[in-house]
């Protein structure tokens, strides 16, 4: 906790990280950064889906629509938060000739996803044929 | 004939300045992508004056990642070994995703 608290803190005083370590070849900072990006486009493509289920699924009941699409955009905001604690903490570590940080972010992603793949494959074989 | 040799050899084989770029592309696109969703939304129930400054501040958060990623752009195309990304320039893509989705939480409650 207290390791994110001080991450939190050089989000907002970026300078910091350029005063420790010294700076690593400029084709790893790219590959973090391209990472950073990819982070921000999942976080992007879950909030587009947010907006699509609101959107494009107006026969469903807005519970649901609305469950769905807040969950979404939930993930949506995690996924961006955490691609920029993540690039901080990659350009601290490789500053410092840190091992990078591990993490079990990508996992519970992938997992959830699957999840939620799997209930709507339930949903589309039976619960709309149950409904209608 | 030694100036083209000449910036062969200082060219990354790696293409590494190239790929962050079109990253940056990649990413603009799936923002724009989100926030035409986005006015689309708004403007989409009724064209009111509420609807309007929606779709008003969805433009404002398009163009400041716009900003961002076309400074970054220039800069990574400026210099051969192209300086790490400012954590401003991060934290303003996030602020701008964030953004959106905080537009959708308003648009969906």
């Amino acid at each position: 906790m207290t390791e994110f608290v001080r991450g939190l803190r050089l989000w907002f005083a970026p300078q910091r990280v350029r005063e420790e370590g010294e700076t690593p070849d400029y084709r790893f900072s790219l590959a973090n950064e391209r990472t950073f990006l990819a982070w921000i486009r999942t976080a992007l493509a879950l909030i587009g889906g947010g907006f699509a289920v609101d959107q494009f699924l107006p026969g469903l009941a807005w519970g649901v629509r609305a469950g769905m699409a807040l969950g979404l955009l939930a993930a949506g905001v995690l996924c961006a938060l955490r691609a920029v604690n993540h690039w901080v903490r990659c350009e601290r570590a490789m500053r410092r000739g840190e091992d990078l940080p591990v993490t079990r972010f990508p996992t519970v992603l992938s997992v959830v996803v699957a999840v939620v793949a799997v209930v709507m494959v339930v949903v589309v074989l039976f619960g709309w044929e149950g409904g209608s | 004939m030694t100036g083209p040799a000449a910036a062969v050899r200082e060219r990354d084989p790696g293409l590494q300045p190239e790929r962050t770029r079109l990253a940056w592309r990649r990413t603009t696109l799936a923002c724009t992508v989100v926030a035409v969703l986005a006015a689309k939304q708004a403007v989409h129930d009724e064209i009111g004056p509420a609807g309007l400054i929606a779709a008003a501040l969805c433009l404002l958060v398009w163009l400041g990642f716009l900003r961002v990623a076309h400074h970054r752009i220039r800069t990574l195309g400026s210099a051969p070994r192209p300086a790490p990304m400012p954590a401003r320039a991060a934290l303003t893509a996030t602020l701008c995703t964030i953004a959106l989705a905080a537009f959708a939480v308003a648009i969906v409650v």
